[in-house]
């Protein structure tokens, strides 16, 4: 109760709430709002926003309407935000956990290759399992997940290795438990808010990478997706710039909605580091 | 010198990472549809089967996984990096030409967001909570959310296409044939735009750091006694408060340099650059799997490159490195 009355008095917080409510309240009505299929062709091409009544933010190269795309593309946004998050969390937990746990040859190992894929730059690599296994939108959310753990491996780490000379996981030692048991009954719950509040920088990456790889056609183009939109306009970028734009405009709220949520939690489960 | 061997064990340490990354990268690759000699074909518009063994033959395609692991990390040993049949060249001979552009746009943005994310940070930590902070912290979370191929395009849109004060893409006119001081004015102007845009998310990342770390140094007792010997607030702030507040942004360099690596990808195919990320772009979509193998080889040898420097220019700002062991 006392972390989400800290939480609502940060103006940052509060502003980041109500665009990332205002986000989801788009995916989720975007079905009942523009029921037809937002990649359908919809009126005369190109006309910009304001010009028809019918489109209120216009209509693209192909004749679609924008703001349908715009709706059905937070739907997207937020999916692939979310299970890629999802993905980059476990895996990192698991290798953090396994790493810091255990000490030794396996913490060794494990970071070797944590190593590794954080010299890799990330955006590479997403290339290269792109290349490899094709654009449809689960490989790409899947790929973009991979790409993710390293650094909420390391976080989890470091959390185990300060928690796991605790008493109270001697005392579950001394009572006969197994290790995975310690490791995910035991210590994870103790470790869990700084991962979760790191989740949310996570998924702003994630939302970040999608949209790029969307931007440089190498996503699905079987989506409406905010990226795929703004690489479309791209073709007529000197004269209907709107078309880009929009879309952008899209993503900055969305992924600014993300880290203020972030934000605001880490202040309201850390009170400690107010003001930095 | 001791600081010298130090960085250097740092980077013998990160051989065994990158033989990790060569070998996954590798036998990823080997799940890929499709392999040089089809792309190949592709181009030929088509051939007959012995053909395509014949080739296979030729570039060791033929052989068992394992032998072909070999051979690839054996001609990496000799820096061999193979050969593009897409581009009619060795690998190596590719990358290279593309390797400038990369280097000086990386240059470029690491510079300005180092330097304004310092400044920046510096004058909000100065003015914590107050307008001035509030504004830049503001500037830093929207410059954070932006996505940087957005930017890039609305930049166009502005300084290219309404005002005319900077070209929309491209490395250099090269109708123009400048030469010498000229030349460089020119490909100084065509990078404004790609290293604002590139820069622009660790501008944000950098004025962060530095504020927070400017915050917490700020609250040392040495800072204290610098101001109890009757220092001034700037004296205090640029010879006691900066040097210490300058490690992490240093540490940042390393943990972005990846990061950057893959964003000039973005960067480079919005402003038409010939660079190594346009290059991967071009290699993923043409399938030229063995260019993007040495481009990834080349990309995390650079990062592991700009580790080492930041472990030199560590031990540099902070005197206890070097001497403590």
């Amino acid at each position: 109760m006392r972390a989400i009355r800290a939480y609502l008095r940060g103006p940052a917080a509060m502003i980041g709430l109500v665009l990332l409510l205002a986000v989801i309240a788009m995916a989720l009505s975007a079905d009942w709002a523009y029921p037809r299929d937002p990649l359908s062709l919809a009126g005369r091409p190109l006309q910009w926003p304001g010009a028809n009544p019918r489109f209120l933010l216009g209509t693209d190269n192909s004749g679609r309407d924008i703001a349908a795309q715009i709706f059905h593309g937070a739907r997207i946004s937020l999916l692939i935000g979310l299970v890629a998050t999802g993905i980059a969390i476990l895996i990192g937990i698991v290798v953090g956990a396994l790493a810091g746990y255990h000490g030794g040859w396996v913490d060794d190992v494990l970071m070797r290759v944590t190593e590794a894929f954080q010299t890799l730059p990330n955006f590479l690599l997403l290339l290269v399992l792109v290349a490899v296994f094709g654009s449809d939108i689960t490989t790409v959310t899947v790929a973009i997940g991979v790409v993710s753990w390293p650094a909420p491996a390391r976080l989890t780490r470091a959390e185990f290795l300060s928690l796991r000379s605790r008493e109270f996981v001697e005392a579950c030692r001394t009572l006969g438990m197994g290790d995975m048991r310690i490791i995910f009954r035991e210590i994870l719950p103790n470790a869990l808010p700084p991962i979760i509040v790191y989740a949310s920088v996570v998924m702003a990456v994630a939302i970040l990478l999608e949209s790029a790889l969307a931007f440089l056609r190498l996503s699905d183009p079987n989506v409406a997706s905010w990226g795929n939109l703004i690489g479309l306009g791209r073709d007529v970028l000197r004269t209907q710039w709107y078309v880009s734009a929009i879309p952008g405009v899209a993503i900055l709220a969305t992924v600014l909605a993300v880290s203020l949520v972030g934000q605001g939690l880490n202040d309201a489960l850390n009170p400690r580091l107010r003001g930095r | 010198m001791r600081v010298l061997a130090l960085a250097g064990r740092r980077l013998a340490a990160s051989l065994p990472t990158l033989l990790i990354i060569l070998i996954g990268l590798f036998l990823l690759l080997q799940l890929a549809p499709g392999d040089t000699v089809d792309a190949l074909m592709a181009q030929m518009g088509g051939g007959s089967a012995e053909i395509a063994a014949d080739l296979r033959a030729f570039y060791g395609l033929d052989l068992s996984v394992p032998a072909q692991l070999g051979n690839y990390l054996w001609r990496l040993v000799r820096l061999d990096l193979g050969f593009s049949a897409i581009y009619g060249k060795p690998v190596a001979t590719v990358i290279l030409e593309r390797l400038p552009a990369t280097l000086l746009l990386m240059t470029a943005s690491l510079s300005f967001a180092f330097f304004f994310g310092l400044v920046l940070g510096v004058l909000a930590a100065r003015r914590v909570n107050r307008w001035p902070d509030t504004l830049i912290s503001t500037l830093g979370l929207v410059f954070y959310a932006t996505p940087s191929f957005w930017f890039g395009l609305m930049a166009i849109v502005l300084f290219a296409v309404h005002l005319q004060w900077l070209p929309a893409g491209g490395f250099e006119e090269v109708e123009a044939g400048l030469t010498g001081f000229a030349r460089m004015l020119d490909i100084a102007s065509h990078l404004v735009l790609p290293t604002l845009t590139l820069g622009l998310i660790f501008l944000a990342i950098y004025l962060r750091i530095m504020r927070a770390t400017m915050l917490e140094v700020l609250t040392l007792d040495f800072v204290r006694t610098a101001r109890a010997k009757g220092l001034d607030e700037t004296r205090v702030i640029t010879r006691h408060v900066l040097r210490n507040a300058l490690l992490p942004m240093v540490t940042l360099i390393g943990l972005q340099a990846g990061t950057m690596l893959g964003g000039s990808v973005v960067v480079e195919s919005v402003f038409s650059l010939p660079g190594l990320g346009r290059l991967a772009y071009e290699a993923v979509v043409q399938r030229d799997l063995n260019t993007l193998l040495g481009i990834v080889f080349v990309s995390a040898v650079l990062v592991i490159l700009v580790n080492f420097l930041v472990d030199l220019a560590y031990a540099r700002l902070d005197p206890r490195i070097g001497a403590g062991r």
